[in-house]
């Protein structure tokens, strides 16, 4: 299936902008990327799409002069070229904007872009220098940005902005974006996109890294598909689908869409009332949060990161401290207290999988077997006596729930930190639910996480669900939250923006209400009136 | 107390600072560029130790000086080596400078001159001598203006000089270079410096190289202007202080002035007890005044001076990665 790509964009008389013929590297005993050869014409976008560890990242590196192939020749604009390190990259013409921005974050825009394209020892006729063309490249390319403004103040969506200006003002013909979109609201991304056809139209090469199928089909003129270190095919974006290009990553039919019953619920399992909740530094970051979930059903919370879904979460979990009413089957739970932790939340049937596994969900250097123990460690089941633990036991224990899970490998004995993405919030997952809790809070299910694993996770889910469980689901993915809420309510500055049903909305208005627009224009300054979000039906 | 009492003791305050004032800059440059810098105190006493040392034996203070810097540097490289080079804990490798300078300088002096660890006298051309500014003599006369020209600007060894003058000089090369933005930029992300095509091992090593020709400048001043020649462990403490200062400065260069200017006026008084107790009008045991400015490095250390942000790289040796 590696025809495609020749015929795309230009006519194949102009040479590829990039030419990789049979690129391999390895790690050690892992081959990350196995005789790839790829053409990419100049004037198209083409992207590149696989699951977590299938080597696109390793690829690119190599592009950018991170790592050194072990075998393989590049070719840019059709003369074989040598990258030993991102200076070399730098003349090759190509400019990467890598997933965490490369930014000094109490830098200025204008310092950010010149650093290492200095014109002389001098800054000053550099800073002029690069503030005369920034504002040429905003008026061009939609890509506006104040230049004096600290990178600390500007939304993700702006700083990606300057990562995209620092590769054209050292003068980048191919510019490299690694999952671009995943900080972005759907605005932003659309903003994007607009940029990058815009440079596309001026005649830049752009490759797209990035697992969400939609972005591949929206924006990209090729796209290449790894897998497992190999490139298993380059196709032409029109002639191809979704569905084939996931079963191209995944090597299996896969599920794109979640399959579930209509939502049976019942009562009221948590509810909260007015919650506001300060931070360290005073800031309030929620303001008044009024919202139920019923058990048997699931309620998705959409919204941009930062705009107070996690504090939510940490404080329903057990830590943080809170103002206002929260009710686990009808008890009121202890916000401020010495009873606020998640200790006491457990024992009242909460359970937790945080939105950062690594920080707050395991402890990467301890063994799954202990991993998989924590929060619930004082459960009889694993103890021998009074003062010590049943080690045995919780190795078996742990032993079946992973296989009841599917973590690979299925070895107890292994540490964390030697899971993959998908295999470690499997073992939070199977911590949390296999204690049947009453109320699930679940934050960033599938955050880096395989397609593969995306299924089983959702899976999972949906049957804790279907067992009369409520479930508490925050996510930045909309997709996520589209497929797997019965009801969505959208989080916007500590607020609640609104709630609407999957039926009845789209990515565009939920978009808007995570952006702060509602119909009837910008976010309210007092809270919405509770109505909205406790008054709704949910026979989805 | 009276006007030449207070020029006095400003004048010591000067004097004192000195040598705060250029291990504080070389721990600002070090640290600016993301390397901790604890050996500082070491690097100043293996400067002194030698920059005596080799005025002694030749009778000239230029060849200390060179062999002052000399020592310094060779510590930076090693620190240098470790932090940057191997990865290692910037902390224990600043630490294990301090003891080694702490323990060569003795036995080497032993060696060398045998005379209980420390190093002849100096006088003459092995010493930075003061120097009398122009119209120093003539101007004496006037009071006020005149008599602070004299007293306080003028009479300094030229180190001292060269130290007031490296604040402004570190200040412009910090904000206005290009080599001042990537430094600033490697402390702050080096992962920024690195996706720029820029060195970070290169910018890194540079900026511990000046670290380590400031802090012998230091030591040099030490043993060759403030004092005449090397005694054990003289240089008691300052790098430390200068680690005190720098935080108190917020890894500012003007700032770092005020602060060591602070911590040496501190010094100063504890060398006129007599003047303390007629302004405060109480007894104050010498010791406490000897101990003052380590005390009030303690109180600075401990945070009570506001929130002081440091480099946000600082500390962490850099590993590539995506």
């Amino acid at each position: 299936m590696r025809d495609g790509a020749e015929n795309a964009g230009r006519p194949d008389t102009a040479a590829p902008a990039i030419e990789l013929k049979g690129i391999s590297k390895a790690f050690g005993p892992v081959q990350a990327n196995k005789d790839i050869s790829i053409r990419v014409m100049p004037g198209t976008i083409h992207g590149i799409i696989g699951e977590n560890g299938a080597g696109k990242s390793t690829l690119m590196s190599i592009l950018y002069g991170f790592y050194k192939a072990d075998a393989g020749e590049i070719f840019i604009q059709g003369r074989k070229t040598e990258i030993p390190d991102s200076q070399a990259a730098i003349a090759a013409g190509i400019g990467m904007v890598f997933q965490h921005f490369k930014l000094v974050e109490n830098f200025t825009v204008l310092e950010n872009v010149v650093l290492g394209a200095e014109e002389g020892a001098l800054l000053k006729p550099s800073l002029a220098k690069a503030r005369k063309l920034l504002s040429e490249l905003a008026a061009e390319y939609e890509l506006n940005v104040d230049p004096d403004e600290m990178i600390e103040e500007l939304s993700v969506g702006h700083q990606q902005r300057v990562e995209i200006l620092k590769a054209l003002y050292r003068q980048a013909d191919i510019l490299i974006l690694d999952e671009p979109t995943g900080v972005l609201t759907p605005a932003e991304a659309d903003h994007l996109f607009r940029i990058l056809n815009g440079l596309k139209d001026q005649g830049k090469t752009i490759i797209l890294i990035t697992h969400k199928l939609r972005e591949i089909m929206e924006i990209t003129d090729t796209v290449s598909v790894m897998r497992r270190g190999e490139m298993t095919a380059t196709v032409k974006t029109k002639e191809t689908s979704p569905e084939e290009l996931a079963e191209l990553m995944v090597g299996r039919k896969v599920l794109l869409r979640v399959d579930k019953k209509p939502a049976e619920p019942y009562a009221r399992v948590l509810e909260v009332e007015n919650l506001r909740i300060v931070d360290e530094d005073g800031v309030e970051r929620v303001k008044g949060v009024d919202l139920h979930v019923r058990g048997g059903e699931i309620l998705g919370i959409a919204g941009v990161a930062g705009n107070g879904q996690s504090e939510l979460l940490h404080v329903l979990g057990g830590y943080g401290r809170a103002a206002g009413t929260v009710r686990v089957n009808g008890e009121d739970i202890d916000l401020t207290g010495s009873r606020s932790d998640g200790q006491s939340r457990r024992a009242r049937g909460i359970a937790h999988v945080p939105e950062d596994r690594h920080r707050e969900g395991l402890i990467l250097d301890f063994f799954a077997w202990e991993n998989m123990v924590f929060g619930y460690h004082n459960a009889p089941e694993y103890q021998k006596s009074s003062w010590f633990m049943d080690n045995a036991a919780i190795r078996r224990i742990t032993q079946e729930k992973m296989q009841r899970f599917d973590v690979r490998p299925p070895n107890p004995a292994l540490a964390a930190k030697n899971f993959s993405g998908g295999n470690q919030q499997k073992i939070v997952l199977a911590r949390e639910i296999e204690r049947d809790p009453d109320l699930l809070l679940v934050g960033q299910p599938t955050r880096g996480v395989d397609i593969g694993a995306i299924e089983f996770i959702h899976q999972q889910i949906i049957a804790l669900r279907d067992r009369g469980k409520a479930i508490l689901l925050v996510s930045v993915e909309l997709d996520e939250i589209l497929s797997m809420s019965d009801r969505i309510a959208v989080m916007f500055d500590g607020r609640i923006m609104g709630e609407r049903l999957p039926a009845e909305t789209d990515e565009r208005e939920l978009g808007m209400l995570m952006a702060g627009i509602t119909d009837t224009g910008r976010a309210p300054v007092h809270r919405p009136p509770s109505g909205l979000v406790t008054g709704n039906g949910t026979q989805a | 107390m009276d006007y030449l009492t207070l020029l006095q003791i400003l004048d010591t305050t000067v004097r004192l600072a000195t040598p705060l004032l250029f291990a504080c800059l070389a721990g600002l440059v070090s640290e600016r560029a993301g390397i901790f810098d604890i050996g500082l105190e070491g690097k100043l006493l293996m400067s002194a130790f030698f920059s005596a040392a080799v005025a002694a034996t030749t009778g000239s203070v230029w060849a200390g000086l060179a062999a002052g810097v000399g020592a310094s540097l060779v510590l930076s490289a090693i620190h240098g080596l470790a932090s940057i080079t191997f990865r290692g804990n910037q902390l224990i490798s600043g630490v294990a400078i301090n003891f080694l300078a702490s323990g060569l300088t003795v036995l080497i002096a032993q060696d060398w001159f045998g005379q209980g660890g420390r190093t002849p006298s100096l006088s003459g051309d092995a010493r930075f001598n003061e120097i009398t500014l122009p119209f120093a003599q003539s101007l004496s006369g006037l009071p006020y203006a005149g008599q602070g020209y004299t007293e306080l600007i003028s009479g300094h060894s030229l180190l001292v000089y060269v130290g007031l003058l490296t604040v402004p000089l570190i200040w412009w090369m910090l904000y206005r270079t290009r080599f001042g933005l990537r430094l600033r930029a490697v402390g702050e992300n080096p992962a920024a410096v690195d996706t720029a095509g820029v060195s970070v091992l290169r910018l890194r090593y540079t900026a511990v190289a000046i670290a380590g020709v400031l802090c012998g400048l230091g030591g040099v001043y030490l043993a060759t202007g403030l004092q005449a020649g090397f005694v054990k462990e003289m240089s008691s403490g300052r790098g430390y202080i200068a680690l005190a200062a720098l935080i108190f400065a917020k890894w500012r260069p003007w700032y770092a002035l005020f602060a060591c200017l602070l911590f040496g006026f501190f010094q100063a008084l504890s060398f006129r007890p007599d003047v303390v107790e007629r302004v405060a009008r109480i007894d104050i045991p010498g010791q406490f005044l000897d101990a003052l400015p380590y005390i009030l490095t303690v109180v600075i250390l401990a945070g009570f001076v506001g929130k002081a942000i440091p480099p946000r790289a600082g500390g962490e040796p850099y590993v590539k990665e995506r």
